[in-house]
This record gives C-alpha cells, structure tokens and sequence, in this order.
C-alpha cells in the first residue's frame, strides 16, 4: 500500500474515532458527579465497616481482594515467563566468562555517584516499607511499595556495581519473595476460608480507623502484594541484566 | 473543571503525542518517562493519588529499565552481526 493511500485510510479512520468519541464524552457525567451505587456505598462504609481511611486499600484488599488475587498471579506468572524464556536463551548462549561479569563496566563512575547511591538505596527501602505499611492509612499499598522496594537494589547497579547488586539481591533471595508473597495471599485466603468460612474474610480483628495496626487483614495482604512485587520486578530486572551484563552475544 | 486540570489533560494530550512521535528507542524511554510524571499529575489532580503512584512507580522505574536493557542487548546483538558479516566479506 503506497503512502498517500495508507495516509488517507488513516485521515478516514481517525476522522470516524474522533467522532464516535466525542459523542461518548459528551454523554459523559462531570467530574465528581458520581451516581453509581456500588461506589457510593462502598464510599460509605470504607472507614465505618473496615476501619479504612484509604478507601482504595479496603477496596484493593478486602471488598475485593479476590480480584487483588488474580491481578497478583498475573504479575507472577508474566515474570515467570521472562525467567523461563531468557534463562532458556542463557542456557543457548553460554558465554564464556559467565559469571565474572565486569565488574568496572562504568569503571568512570565517580565518587560522587557511588555515594549518592549508597543514600539512595536505604532511603528508598525505607520509603518502601513506609508505603507498604501505611497502606490502609493513606494512598499507596502492596504494589506501589513493592517496586520502591525492588528498586532499592538498583542504585548499586547504576553505581556501576553489578556484583555488589547481586549480592543485596541475590537471585534465590527475590525468587523466594516473589514466591512467598504470592504463595501467602493464596493462604491467607485459606485461612479465611479456615477461620470464618468465607475465602479471603477478614477474620483479624480491625482496630482503631487511623492506627498503624487497623484495617484487619488489609495490612498483612498489603505486605504479601509487596513481598511478591518487589521480588517479581527483581527476578525480571535482574534476568533482563543479566542478559544486558553477563551474557555476551560475542567477545568484546 | 479546574485549571489544573485542563492544564494536566493538555499536558498528557502533547506528551503522548511527544512518545509517538520521539524517533530513536533510547530517546523514546526518556519522553515516555516523562509522559508518565505527566499522567501521574493528571491522576493527582483528579484526586487519585493511589493510581499516581502506580503511574509513578511503574513508568519512572519499572518499564524503563527493561527496556533500555533490552535496547543494550540488541544493540550489542547488531554490532556482533555486522561485525560477522564483515568479516565474511
């Protein structure tokens, strides 16, 4: 297909979207005038049945922590599938210094670098946790501080420090994340199942709405959902690196 | 709607535009990481700072780094192909 062709089928096409689309905005309601019922009810009884103030975690992990369980078997899966493909690739090309990868790739990296990273990296760990633990308090939760958390490693890297990254995390150190924490939203949906009779119940108590400990089984889902993000992000960031890092398609 | 808001759809509006359009992958990442502080104002000023930080995290951390290492190992991959083919030359 020539290009004024291609072009004008275009012009058609973008023509007849913009108008479709125009003519579903407009029967759009305004901003902040919600009318549907499940989300005005819920927006009533996050802090009252939950003892919530982040009305996005109660949602996220409890009125519907069963989706909460699928999306986060998604996430495990998919990385499942980066490690399976690029270690099979590795496996292919078996590059002869595997292993002792350069470890003064960015050998120019300055000092200066170097310690902004050695700050970096506990600060970021820190905002993590944070993030993680005030999930049910304010916005934030489990995934959102799951990949602060895996990014906490990752100034190492550009610190031109591959191997001391590797040994912050270390491969069996974030597979076991990924899988513990995905493993434990599934038990912890047993254990409601155990103890009330309902998968995935709350049956913790709920606490005060504002503390730290509120929200029920909100805070501990929202440390598993970190646990399994972070370590999946670092499983696939680290199979990505070492692709990029050891693996070399040729010597040098 | 607020001008904040309108200034945040804009913004969003010319930065998506900005990623299409960006022609080397490497400058791509960079506008594209960008592209998402911008929706992550957008999100923040329609009051979804839970969102925000999802934007945030994944579009700043997450996607760039895969995909500039996988930009690496392509481009370490092209250079050993022409490599050969000059040597079969």
């Amino acid at each position: 297909m020539s290009r004024p062709v291609r072009l004008s089928l275009f012009g058609v096409a973008g023509a007849g979207l913009a108008a479709v689309l125009v003519i579903a905005f407009r029967g759009l309601p305004d901003f902040g005038a919600y009318h549907g019922v499940y989300g005005q009810a819920l927006d009533g009884f996050g802090v009252t049945l939950r003892h919530a103030t982040d009305l996005i975690t109660a949602l996220n992990f409890d009125f519907r922590a069963f989706d909460t369980l699928g999306e986060e078997f998604i996430l495990f899966v998919s990385v499942l599938g980066i490690a399976l493909i690029l270690r099979e690739m590795r496996g292919e090309h078996e590059a002869p210094h595997q292993g002792e990868a350069d470890e003064h790739h960015f050998a120019d990296a300055s000092h200066a670098l170097r310690a902004l990273a050695l700050g970096l990296t506990p600060g970021l760990i820190a905002l993590a946790v944070y993030i993680i633990v005030h999930a049910q308090l304010t916005p934030g939760g489990g995934f959102q501080g799951g990949i602060i958390l895996g990014a906490g490693p990752l100034p190492v890297f550009l610190a031109g420090r591959y191997l001391r990254m590797k040994r912050i995390a270390p491969h069996v150190l974030v597979e076991v994340a990924d899988a513990v924490g995905a493993a434990g939203y599934a038990l912890l949906g047993i254990s409601g199942l155990v103890l009330t009779g309902v998968f995935l119940k709350d049956a913790l108590p709920l606490g005060i709405p504002g503390h730290l400990l509120s929200g029920g089984q909100m805070e501990v889902a929202s440390v598993l959902v970190g646990l399994e993000v972070s370590g999946a992000f670092l499983v696939a960031w680290s199979e990505f690196l070492d692709q990029a890092m050891v693996v070399e398609s040729g010597e040098r | 709607m607020t001008v904040l808001q309108i200034v945040a759809l804009a913004a969003v509006a010319i930065g998506g535009t900005a990623v299409v359009l960006a022609p080397d992958p490497l400058r791509q990442v960079l506008v594209l990481g960008i592209y998402g502080l911008m929706l992550t104002m957008l999100f923040f000023v329609f009051q979804d700072p839970d969102v925000g930080l999802s934007e945030i995290v994944v579009s700043t951390v997450g996607l760039p780094f895969m995909v500039l290492l996988a930009l690496r190992k392509v481009g370490e991959q092209d250079r050993e192909r022409r490599r050969q083919e000059e040597e079969q030359e």
